[in-house]
């Protein structure tokens, strides 16, 4: 496994609300290591993107970090400093959002902001950064970036938006990009020219990629490893291959299941009976229990994360599928 | 299914054109008294489209955003009048009919959309939601509604006895049945549904999709289904009709258009379709993006865009040609195929 940039371990983070403790992250613990794409998969409501707004110290009141640590390149950031935080956000860490126009303050143009972002972390000339942002355009595919710079956000389509997105989130090289669902909104032909820009990025300079989606294909093509969240709670960890392979988790069983193009046409699709679980005020145990084939009576406590197929995977479950040893009968399937 | 269709269609578009003009408003007039060169902006969302859909068919409209798939289904619900062509139901044409025959004959055609959250009143309870139109058309008497409304609920997957309740004490997927629900309540044969899972998780997406088919064979409907998800399309239709930017481009029984996309277009779009499949790949976009239909590319208007690119592409847009049983392709490359068919 290469270096790890970031490591995660037993973060919590719960919202206070009127009505109770909304445990968005409930014990998540992973890695990212240099130049890895790791996927964290999940459906609304299971805390993907909260576990990302936690890493970048975006967790506003009622919500609290409540435990857990996270290091990047080995230093604790819940240890340091709003200044300290500052400082890494956007510089050696930063994010991409499912809607760039959020990202993006639509009274500025684009090298103006771009600029900003550059010189609110290093003592750069203008000229300098400007030239830093032209690279960076280029790096994405966006044609002809002089002329590009100057314009304002309303003036780009959707995907060109992403790709300033992109764009800026790569300014300072970061160690880091953590990226939520940037590819939801757009067309498919338009989200393979951006996982194409990603994909090519993640390998040439090394940065580690946090890919954070509901789209399992994303992923499939996507990912070195893969997260599958439900809950709050990493259900199932494991190489890209080896979680969408063979899942163990029921639920990556069931989530795979359902996906429309692992059916056979006119069949009916395999579904994953009830709906998500309220957050609040979560009943101890497994939260799938209430929709899970394989639940037991111990399934009322609260499964502890296992470390199964020889270190390769971790699942969170009582009782795990067996592995599937046939490859291609998944793929038949 | 894939047996013979019926010769009479259910509904069909001829030649059915859609454009939205924008008119100039008092600044451009006066620029153009003074001289000013200011058009009226048009977009041409449905350019000269023939569709047919057959009893008991369903039929997947895919393309991107903005290539007119939505306007088209609202052309063939009948929420939106035709700029120019016909357009039929079960072989009469529409617009010529009286209006009470008219109001009547629109019962037939309902629409589900996209988001469940916009389309449901937030004031109304989901009894009158439902309920409000066999009652005001009446279907049912006003006494029958409880009743009837209970029905639907129950059709859909929803226990009645939340139908005091208001949307937003409902989830995405409950939204949805709620959605499905309204649009069942009038007795429909034709339905149009517009995107109508892409707001959903994987896991509830699963479930409607089910209840779609269940509803197809309990109720004997018919479908428009419109979705930019191909894998969506590829479970559930029959047929396939693909768009860009206004035109259809190509037309195929769906294991056939999947097996061998003859339109490069269609042949780009999968190429980008996700597959599940715990593979590395390294994707290969194709490049550019779909243009702006206010101005649209001249002769066929992939054309910026095709790997085959021709001098003619440029000048003339292909018409649609037959490129085998049930299967039509509006490209130049298909027209040789075309003629070595017809001999």
């Amino acid at each position: 496994m290469p270096e790890p940039v970031l490591v995660v371990e037993g973060l919590r983070t719960h919202f206070f609300t009127k009505q109770g403790v909304v445990k968005a992250v409930d014990d998540v613990s992973f890695t990212v290591g240099r130049g890895e794409v790791v996927g964290l998969v999940g459906e609304s409501g299971s805390g993907k993107s909260m576990t990302g707004y936690s890493i970048m110290g975006l967790i506003d009141p009622p919500g609290r970090i409540v435990d857990g640590r996270i290091l990047l390149n080995g230093v604790d950031l819940r240890a340091l400093p709003e200044e300290g935080i500052r400082r890494i956000r956007g510089n050696r860490v930063a994010m991409i959002f499912q809607d760039p126009m959020m990202t993006l303050n639509p009274v500025l143009r684009i090298d103006t902001q771009m600029i900003e972002a550059i010189r609110a972390h290093e003592r750069t000339g203008v000229a300098a950064a400007r030239a830093r942002a032209r690279d960076a355009f280029a790096r994405v595919g966006i044609p002809s970036p002089d002329v590009r710079l100057a314009a304002y956000p309303h003036q780009f389509s959707g995907g060109m938006r992403q790709r300033v997105a992109i764009a800026i989130a790569l300014l300072n090289r970061p160690d880091l990009v953590i990226a939520d669902e940037p590819t939801t909104a757009l067309d498919v032909t338009i989200q393979g020219q951006i996982l194409y820009e990603m994909q090519k990025l993640a390998r040439e300079t090394g940065t580690a990629l946090m890919w954070i989606t509901h789209d399992l294909s994303v992923i499939a093509g996507l990912a070195d490893r893969v997260c599958v969240m439900y809950a709050g709670r990493i259900v199932e960890q494991g190489s890209a291959e080896a979680v969408l392979g063979s899942p163990r988790h029921p639920y990556t069983r069931g989530l795979l299941d359902s996906v429309p193009s692992n059916n056979r046409r006119g069949g009916r699709l395999a579904q994953i009976p009830g709906m998500t679980p309220s957050l609040l005020d979560l009943p101890p145990g497994c939260p799938f229990r209430e929709r899970c084939s394989n639940a037991m009576p111990d399934c009322a406590i609260s499964p502890e994360v296992t470390v199964t197929d020889d270190g390769a995977r971790t699942i969170r479950c009582h009782h795990p599928l067996a592995p599937i040893a046939d490859k291609a009968a998944v793929l038949a399937r | 299914m894939s047996s013979a269709p019926p010769s009479v269609p259910l509904i069909e578009l001829r030649r059915a054109s859609k454009r939205f003009v924008k008119s100039l408003d008092l600044a451009a007039k006066i620029g153009n008294r003074l001289g000013a060169d200011v058009r009226e902006e048009v977009v041409h969302a449905v350019d000269h489209v023939n569709i047919v859909v057959f009893p008991g068919e369903v039929v997947g409209l895919v393309g991107e955003s903005g290539c007119g798939k939505s306007t088209l289904g609202r052309l063939a619900a009948g929420l939106l009048t035709l700029t120019e062509g016909e357009r039929y139901w079960r072989g009469t044409l529409l617009g010529k009919l009286a209006s009470a025959q008219a109001r009547k004959q629109q019962l037939k055609l309902q629409m589900i959309f996209q988001d469940p959250y916009a389309s449901l009143n937030p004031r109304m309870r989901v009894i009158d939601i439902v309920g409000e139109a066999p009652v005001a058309h009446r279907l049912i008497s006003p006494r029958q509604l409880r009743e009837y409304v209970g029905v639907m609920l129950n059709r859909v997957g929803l226990d009645p006895t939340l139908m005091r309740r208001y949307p937003h004490q409902f989830s995405g997927g409950q939204r949805a049945r709620i959605g499905i629900a309204r649009a069942l309540a009038v007795k429909p044969e034709f339905l149009v549904c517009d995107e109508s899972v892409a707001a959903l998780d994987v896991s509830i997406q699963a479930q409607v999709l089910n209840l779609f088919m269940d509803l197809k064979g309990a109720l004997n409907l018919t479908y428009l289904f419109i979705s930019h998800d191909l894998g969506v399309v590829r479970f559930l239709s029959d047929r396939v009709v693909v768009m860009y930017l206004g035109r259809i481009v190509e037309t195929a029984p769906t294991s056939a258009l999947f097996d061998a996309p003859s339109h490069p277009y269609t042949q780009a779009l999968l190429a980008e379709v996700g597959r599940v499949e715990p593979k590395k790949r390294t994707y290969v976009p194709i490049k550019g993006e779909i243009p702006s239909p206010l101005d649209p590319p001249s002769g066929c208007h992939f054309h910026p865009r095709c790997p085959h690119v021709m001098p003619r592409c440029r000048e003339r847009a292909p018409p649609l040609f037959d490129v085998g049983p049930g299967r039509a392709s509006a490209c130049w490359l298909s027209e040789s195929a075309a003629d070595a068919g017809r001999l």
